[in-house]
């Protein structure tokens, strides 16, 4: 199905006469969703992204972080760039529609007049007017697709799968859809997309003897241009993620596999060349610098929502580096322009999705509604009134990961807790409903289990400092992409810019020094060992008690480590 | 498609991969116990592990690579492969700076064998993975950091 503009612009009309909730400056709105959606067509070759949309099938709030820090060669340099330092190096015009979407600036009351942000209704309006402007283009999704809800969860992905299929998803790559059981994962390929989406990824190989266990790339041809897709999941998936789930496949960043993969990509014949990664961007960006012949890197699982690619240049040429954002709220629109067996010129742009700019998709809705129905009464459960804001991401903490600490420790009876450092996780506005739904948009895995160890001081000092290692090395090849452990009852101090080993400083509970040999009550959750199975009642069961119980949460105050040598570091504004 | 070759081998009768190369004549078994270097495998530091080789301080040459993970997946079983393009190359060692004991493999290459080879290591932290070549009489060596990290927390 297409739509051209005037058909659009009609459908927006009849949806707020049909009431669609608008705030009443509507006819700027509706301007600015003219502007936003209006994207002259150029070149030959379209693709469109979306990454790490995290199974959220209806429009949602999400809070773009106030901390994301870059060190090393990464200071100040995209993705590492927050709030006002971030509008002026892409040239946005603060108070904007745009400024919105891509920082915290005043969020509150910006999400207040705008709303709320993705929802596949309204993600499949958008992709089907740029398919309608752009013949021939394809749509490729990054990852982290099938998980991040109670319904993913409990259909085992499935409607996610089915979604995907509605929304006319052609190539993807993995990350947390591994989560589900290599079994799992192969079924949905051989299956559900076979002959519709293919599964790309360059860097999964069996563990024994190293067989691919994917098409490390596809080629399709688009208006007569063969274009290569080369796939590259999450390199650190079985090390972030439980092991068990995937014992067979062997991940790893695999460098000179993917020149190969690219060369060989050439050598059949393709003339624009593409990866669809889910590298974290730092990654993306230093594989740009190594690995030659490739035209754009598609970028996801940092969840950074880069307005402009990043241009890198290589011993072959330049790469294009991008990243979509998270959760449903970006749509990449690619053009390039194809000449001579070679691209020629080229448009980005990372196209905000505004549910109230973009009048859901029929098709689309009905089918959400379906798969919601036998879950809804569960869903709609409410536990508590918010009378802060809550959200997620940020380096160090969150006031939903807050929230999960503080309960953690209440529930559990602990003196600390961690809560893992995901990216994923919606944001609620103050005064909201804490429904279950809600609740399980922070935490629904599929190894969900609380734990409650007894942790000596040094192994405390042993998490921290391995986990910030993985969020402030040096070499990105070395980081995993995600934040630093979410902790509760503990002070610290860090030093991104130590070596390992030597950035967690200064740990405190309650005013007393933490002592290397004593031994602490630790709550958390989400352990990736197999021995920790079934270790204790799942999070969301946890922490759904102790909102039961407080029926109002009060604004959250974040425990923040106290940072040193990060003063005047564009990655930072608190 | 990904298990066939595993299954196969599986179904050969449980002689696994070095069973069948014994048994297709490939390796002998004195081959195995030739020239075990008793010193070089229970070297408890860098210097002693060189001494072991008197390979004095190798020079860095970027004729010897190492294939290895960035961060292992698991530090039980971690792959690491070395391919000398150096001459005449004789030797290759696979050392593990933290271990407790450096020296994790020495391959000895008769004449004329292909200068890449590959095995499984055992790493209880992050620690640089050492490949020292014996080429023409002369030792060099490369090395890369390998991280052995807890696990959890990825975005």
């Amino acid at each position: 199905m297409s739509m051209n503009r005037r058909e659009f612009m009609q459908m927006l009309a009849v949806a707020a006469a049909g009431g669609m909730t608008l705030h009443s400056n509507f006819a700027r709105a509706e301007k600015a969703a003219e502007a936003l959606y209006d994207l002259p067509p150029f070149g030959n070759v379209s693709l469109l992204h979306m990454t790490d949309c995290h199974a959220q099938l209806l429009p949602i709030y999400f809070r773009e972080p106030n901390v994301n820090l870059g060190v090393g060669s990464m200071r100040g340099n995209a993705p590492h760039i927050v709030g006002e330092g971030f509008l002026k190096h892409f040239g946005i015009k603060p108070g904007s529609l745009e400024a919105h979407a891509f920082t915290y600036l005043d969020f509150v009351e910006a999400a207040r007049t705008y709303g709320k942000v993705g929802g596949f209704a309204h993600l499949a309006t958008l992709v089907r007017k740029m398919k309608a402007s752009r013949p021939g283009a394809l749509l490729l999704d990054g990852g982290d697709t099938w998980q991040g809800s109670g319904t993913a969860l409990w259909t085992n992905a499935q409607d996610m799968v089915d979604a995907c299929k509605l929304l006319g998803v052609d190539v993807m790559t993995l990350h947390w859809e591994s989560s589900y059981g290599a079994d799992r994962v192969k079924e949905i390929e051989e299956k559900d997309f076979a002959g519709k989406i293919d599964i790309v990824a360059q860097n999964v190989k069996t563990t024994d003897f190293e067989d691919p266990v994917f098409k490390p790339y596809v080629i399709k041809n688009i208006n007569g241009v063969p274009v290569a897709i080369v796939g590259q999941a999450f390199p650190y998936t079985p090390i972030a993620n439980p092991r068990w789930q995937t014992p067979d496949w062997s991940f790893g960043i695999r460098d000179e596999e993917m020149q190969q993969a690219v060369d060989a990509a050439r050598a059949e014949g393709a003339q624009v060349v593409v990866v669809l990664s889910h590298n974290g961007m730092d990654v993306d960006l230093k594989m740009a610098s190594r690995v030659t012949g490739i035209d754009a890197i598609f970028g996801g699982h940092t969840h950074d929502g880069m307005p402009a690619p990043t241009v890198v240049e290589n011993a072959g040429g330049k790469t294009l580096v991008t990243n979509a954002g998270s959760n449903g709220k970006f749509l990449g629109v690619m053009d390039f322009d194809v000449r001579n067996g070679k691209v020629a010129d080229f448009r980005y742009k990372l196209l905000p999705v505004f549910s109230n700019l973009l009048p859901a998709d029929p098709e689309m809705a009905a089918f959400i509604d379906r798969t919601r129905a036998p879950f809804l009464e569960k869903l709609t459960e409410k536990l508590a009134v918010t009378e802060g804001l809550l959200y997620r991401r940020g380096n160090f903490n969150g006031s939903w990961d807050q929230l999960i600490v503080d309960a953690l420790i209440a529930e559990k009876d602990a003196e600390i807790a961690f809560s893992p450092g995901f990216r994923w996780g919606t944001s609620l506005l103050p005064g909201d409903t804490i429904t279950m739904e809600h609740l399980l948009d922070q935490t629904a895995i599929t190894y969900p289990w609380t734990t409650l160890t007894e942790m000596s001081g040094e192994m405390i000092k042993t998490v921290l400092e391995d986990v910030a290692d993985n969020l402030f090395n040096p070499d990105p090849y070395y980081q995993q992409g995600g934040d630093m452990v979410r902790v509760g009852g503990l002070q610290y101090t860090c030093d991104p810019n130590a070596a390992m080993g030597k950035r967690i400083d200064n740990m405190m509970l309650k005013g007393k020094r933490i002592e290397p040999n004593k031994t602490y009550k630790v709550a958390g959750w989400a352990p990736v060992s197999e021995e920790a199975k079934d270790s204790g009642p799942a999070v969301w069961d946890v922490v759904a008690n102790y909102l039961r119980s407080q029926k109002v949460i009060t604004q959250r105050t974040l425990n923040l480590p106290t940072l040193k040598g990060m003063d005047g570091n564009p990655g930072v504004a608190i | 498609m990904n298990h066939q070759r595993r299954d196969t081998l599986k179904a050969g009768g449980g002689l696994g991969v070095l069973g069948l190369l014994a048994a297709a004549g490939m390796i002998k078994p004195e081959m195995a116990n030739a020239a075990w270097n008793q010193t070089a495998f229970e070297a408890k530091n860098m210097d002693a592990a060189f001494a072991a080789f008197s390979a004095g301080k190798p020079a860095e040459s970027a004729d010897v690579v190492i294939t290895a993970p960035d961060i292992a997946e698991n530090g039980a079983v971690v792959p690491v492969g070395v391919v000398s393009k150096l001459p005449k190359t004789e030797q290759i060692v696979i050392m593990i700076e933290k271990n407790p004991n450096m020296v994790a493999a020495t391959f000895n290459l008769p004449e004329g064998t292909v200068a890449d080879v590959q095995t499984r290591v055992k790493m209880g932290q992050t620690s640089d993975v050492y490949a020292m070549v014996k080429a023409d009489g002369k030792f060099y060596m490369a090395k890369k950091e390998v991280k052995v990290t807890l696990g959890g927390c990825g975005g």
